[in-house]
């Protein structure tokens, strides 16, 4: 056994041993090709140059294109819709195109597979990258045939002359794997919509067959040659953001017994590598290290965390200010206001995440479940010392990641130690390194103020959330380079309360939305976990609405629909609960006395864009608490949508998800740190607990289109709370809704 | 050491190389090169890692290989062959009724859990070849997935028992 530590000199290890070792990997990796377009380009660093069109598609001899998309596959199908948009302007069959594995060398930089915006913000790149190569093609195919492009027609990628189908050529005829070397000017004409064929249709996934037959290759299953296995070694879960994790002593001789276990140590970053896995397991669990105490975290019960949020300094930002809510607040007829807390939540990765990475002292291959290999490679070159163009990193998809999960840490530890060793290593995150060490979804604490008048119209809304921000370090980083405490508390990458989510969908002239942004030192690390802080914003706000609709004695759909000033919100609403065959009927109208009783409740929410509408059918048990949610139906207005069975497939996801995070998730801890580590005690919905799910589409082909991967969750989340209210009368402002909180507030009403 | 351990896997006979408490997914995955049972917990709490021994489902990321020599095992690679063991088929699918069937009703998004999934059904359906909904939950409900595919594999699971039904005829 050896210590080993960063200063040992690795085995010289050039930039193109590195690139020999990726293309092995890539060599077995996802149906595709074994990047030929990579190969012509050299090894030149990444990102290639946009503005070409030869970095977006290239056409081969057998009539096929590939597509590099900057966007992953995590599991939603954007590669499928991404190929249909690409296929549509070229005029290429599906079994035409193929995308390829994304690595910083190889595919153009389309910004983090973030924020539902494969489709959204990366669609229309790839459309106007397929127009203007399509437009190159036909000015070749005009030369070839003789005649205008004005009279050229093109199916399954063959160029005819309109009328005379026997006069044609093909692209790759045409084009046949050498460059266009056409610039992107993103300005070539595009096809009609009324001419679309491919787009708006329910092509089946491109990934699916692959991952039913075992071909498709996840990040768990990448192994190199002379590689060792990693694991990290840290206190069992993270402790008050800000008292990192400093290891006072480690005892070497408790692994001693191991055979080839070695501690990597940098800065405050502990870790152990082995030749075999279990080893290297056997090695994390027995290291005694002793750990310098962290005891400043409030616990997860409610008055230690959300009290100390509410009583800490906090920078206020005024997110909406229209009207005069205050004077509208005196004269309203009715006026509903609460309290809501929502806890921290984790990713929970189905798989702990993995990463591979092979450094040497001119450079580093890295291959890792990113959703943005371009900001990991910036954060994997300052945790290594090295230059930004000598790192290289590839994506494989791991399992769904939903937000910034531990993959960028594990991707960071495996790199450190490999620094160290001069081997590459594998690191595999155990479930309690994923589930203690994640940067978790933050709490967030409401209050939330509504009046309606003596019609039951809004005349005044306000909100204050309070919420701390997101990670910029990753924890390796903080541990390897001891780096001070850092926190995005201002711009694209801070967490201010969504306006979207706070009572936009509804026509109220006073609207006040304040957030206050307490700082995260002392708290959890935080980061974004799919539809960041929607769901509270919605169980908070549409609890608020749902208020308001029972003082008014109105049906809660009926209220919402004389209130809505937005015919999409209007029309997701309708679509939600046309699926429901909702009748009307005030809430909380038909209470039982039986053990278990039932109730429906319906939610509005989103993201940024797109519009979202929930019902949801609940039992409530009321002797043992238990929840179920047995049928939900959601209906997502995401504009003009690429693939429908894509999108249905995301709002069943989606929804499941969202019952899952509103009855069962929330990260546990006390003043030494977090406590839930593994999925007994952070619990997710399971097989038997699953509702029937009813997802609708509402597809407008004119309208851009704009995110499906999160915008039905903050609906879901408030549905349930709202049918909660139905089955027993009494309001739950604290998720997740426990049975131990069931128990407990219908105590208190009796 | 365990100089002389074997195990028989999806038919084949592998002497193994590690130690007998090692958990047999290590083996499964790093020496055999077999991708169909994949970490996810190590706790036997998610599925992730199941495979067949004598025709039942356990979790291999804390079986020690050591207690599964003697014993046949099947992996998600060895489905269709053992389906068509069971079914008295002369030739082995290219895949088992629930590969197809997860295909066919596009069930998996990130597809990871689907190992589990798949072998959890496998064992259910060889048993009890036209399960209600009630017992596929029952039965399925050791094994997690976190994209919210439940719904699809319900339907999956129910499509190919009608498929296996049709093929006993």
């Amino acid at each position: 056994m050896n210590a080993i530590h960063t200063n040992t000199s690795p085995g010289p290890l050039s930039r193109r041993d590195l690139l020999k070792g990726g293309a092995l990997v890539v060599g077995f990796c996802i149906a595709g090709s074994p990047l030929p377009a990579a190969a012509a380009r050299g090894d030149a660093a990444g990102p290639p140059d946009p503005t070409t069109i030869d970095s977006w598609i290239a056409v081969h001899a057998d009539n096929t294109a590939t597509v590099y998309l900057g966007k992953g596959e995590f599991g939603q199908g954007n590669t499928t819709g991404l190929l249909q948009i690409a296929g549509e302007e070229l005029d290429l069959e599906m079994s035409q195109l193929k995308s390829v594995l994304l690595d910083t060398n190889t595919v153009p930089n389309q910004g983090a597979t973030t924020s539902s915006s494969s489709i959204h913000r990366g669609g229309p790149q790839i459309r106007a990258a397929a127009a203007e190569a399509r437009q190159a093609l036909l000015a070749l195919a005009s030369t070839r045939l003789g005649v205008q492009t004005g009279s050229l027609v093109v199916s399954k990628g063959v160029v005819s002359i309109d009328g005379h189908p026997s006069r044609s050529v093909s692209y790759g005829a045409l084009l046949g794997d050498k460059p266009f070397n056409v610039k992107f000017t993103g300005i070539a004409p595009q096809k009609p919509i009324n001419r679309y064929k491919l787009v708006g249709t329910r092509v089946p996934r491109v990934d699916i067959p692959d991952k039913m037959t075992g071909r498709y290759v996840y990040m768990q299953q990448v192994r190199v040659p002379d590689m060792l296995h990693g694991r990290i070694v840290r206190p069992s879960g993270q402790g008050a953001y800000g008292d990192g994790a400093k290891p006072m002593s480690i005892d070497e001789s408790s692994i001693a017994a191991i055979p080839g276990a070695r501690i990597v140590r940098k800065g405050d970053f502990v870790g152990v590598v082995a030749e075999r896995e279990w080893d290297a397991v056997k090695a994390a669990r027995a290291l005694k290290v002793t750990w310098k105490e962290s005891a400043t975290l409030p616990s997860n019960a409610d008055a230690d965390l959300f009290e100390r949020m509410r009583a800490t300094k906090t920078t206020d930002t005024v997110i909406a200010d229209w009207g005069d809510a205050a004077k509208a607040f005196a004269g309203a007829a009715h006026v509903a206001s609460s309290s809501y807390r929502c806890p921290y939540q984790s990713h929970a990765p189905f798989a702990a995440n993995c990463a591979l990475a092979d450094v040497g002292p001119n450079g580093a291959l890295v291959m890792s479940s990113t959703q943005d290999i371009y900001n990991s490679r910036d954060m994997l070159a300052a945790v290594l010392g090295l230059p930004v163009a000598k790192v290289l990193v590839q994506y494989y998809e791991g399992s769904g990641t939903f937000g910034r999960s531990c993959y960028d840490d594990c991707a960071q530890a495996a790199a450190v130690m490999s620094q160290a060793v001069g081997k590459p290593v594998r690191v595999q995150f155990m479930r309690s390194d994923e589930l203690g060490w994640d940067d978790y979804g933050p709490a967030h604490l409401a209050d939330v103020r509504a009046g309606i008048d003596a019609n039951g119209k809004l005349v005044a809304y306000e909100y204050h959330g309070w919420q701390h921000g997101w990670m910029v370090n990753e924890t390796t980083h903080e541990l390897a380079l001891q780096t001070a405490p850092k926190e995005r508390t201002t711009g694209a990458g801070s967490i201010p309360v969504n306006r979207m989510s706070t009572g936009s969908m509804y026509a109220v002239a006073n609207r006040r939305v304040v957030s206050h942004a307490v700082p995260m030192v002392g708290y959890l690390k935080g980061a974004p976990l799919r539809s960041p802080l929607d769901l509270s914003f919605a169980f908070a706000s549409e609890q608020t609405i749902d208020e308001l609709a029972f003082m008014a004695k109105t049906d809660p759909l009926e209220f919402r629909r004389n209130n809505i000033g937005d015919e999409r919100w209007l029309g997701v609403l309708n679509a939600a609960a046309e699926a429901a065959g909702w009748k009307p009927r005030v809430a909380a109208s038909a209470l039982s006395d039986a053990e278990v009783v039932t109730g429906r409740g319906i939610g509005l929410g989103t993201h940024h864009v797109s519009y979202g509408a929930a019902v949801a059918e609940i039992e409530v048990n009321r002797r043992t608490g238990n929840i179920v949610a047995t049928r939900i139906y959601g209906a997502l207005d995401a504009g003009q949508v690429i693939n429908p069975a894509l999108v249905e497939n995301q709002i069943v996801g989606q929804m499941i998800q969202a019952v899952s995070r509103t009855l069962k998730e929330e990260v546990t801890f006390d003043k030494n740190g977090v406590t839930s580590l593994d999925w007994v005690s952070y619990p997710v919905l399971r097989f038997a607990e699953h509702p029937h799910v009813t997802p609708v589409v509402v597809q407008r082909l004119d309208e851009p289109s704009t995110g499906a991967g999160e915008e039905v969750m903050g609906a879901t989340a408030a549905a349930v709370a709202n049918a909660f209210f139905d089955a027993t009368g009494v309001r739950l402002r604290q998720y997740p809704l426990t049975p131990e909180r069931v128990k407990a507030a219908l105590a208190a009403r009796t | 050491m365990a100089d002389d351990l074997k195990i028989k896997v999806n038919g084949q006979i592998s002497p193994v190389a590690a130690s007998a408490d090692t958990p047999l997914l290590y083996v499964l995955t790093n020496e055999l090169k077999l991708w169909g049972p994949r970490f996810g917990c190590g706790l036997a709490q998610c599925g992730s890692c199941s495979v067949l021994a004598d025709g039942v489902e356990i979790r291999s990321c804390v079986t020690p290989v050591g207690a599964v020599a003697g014993k046949s095992l099947t992996t998600f690679e060895g489905l269709a062959a053992w389906y068509a063991q069971q079914k008295g088929l002369a030739q082995a699918p290219a895949l088992h009724p629930l590969q197809q069937a997860f295909i066919d009703e596009q069930a998996p998004q990130c597809g990871y859990c689907y190992n589990g999934m798949t072998i959890k059904a496998s064992e259910l359906l060889a048993h009890s070849p036209r399960p209600s909904e009630a017992q596929i939950r029952a039965h399925m409900d050791g094994h997690l997935c976190r994209c919210g595919s439940y719904p699809r594999i319900m339907k999956a699971i129910q499509v190919a028992s009608t498929t296996m039904a049709g093929a006993t005829r």
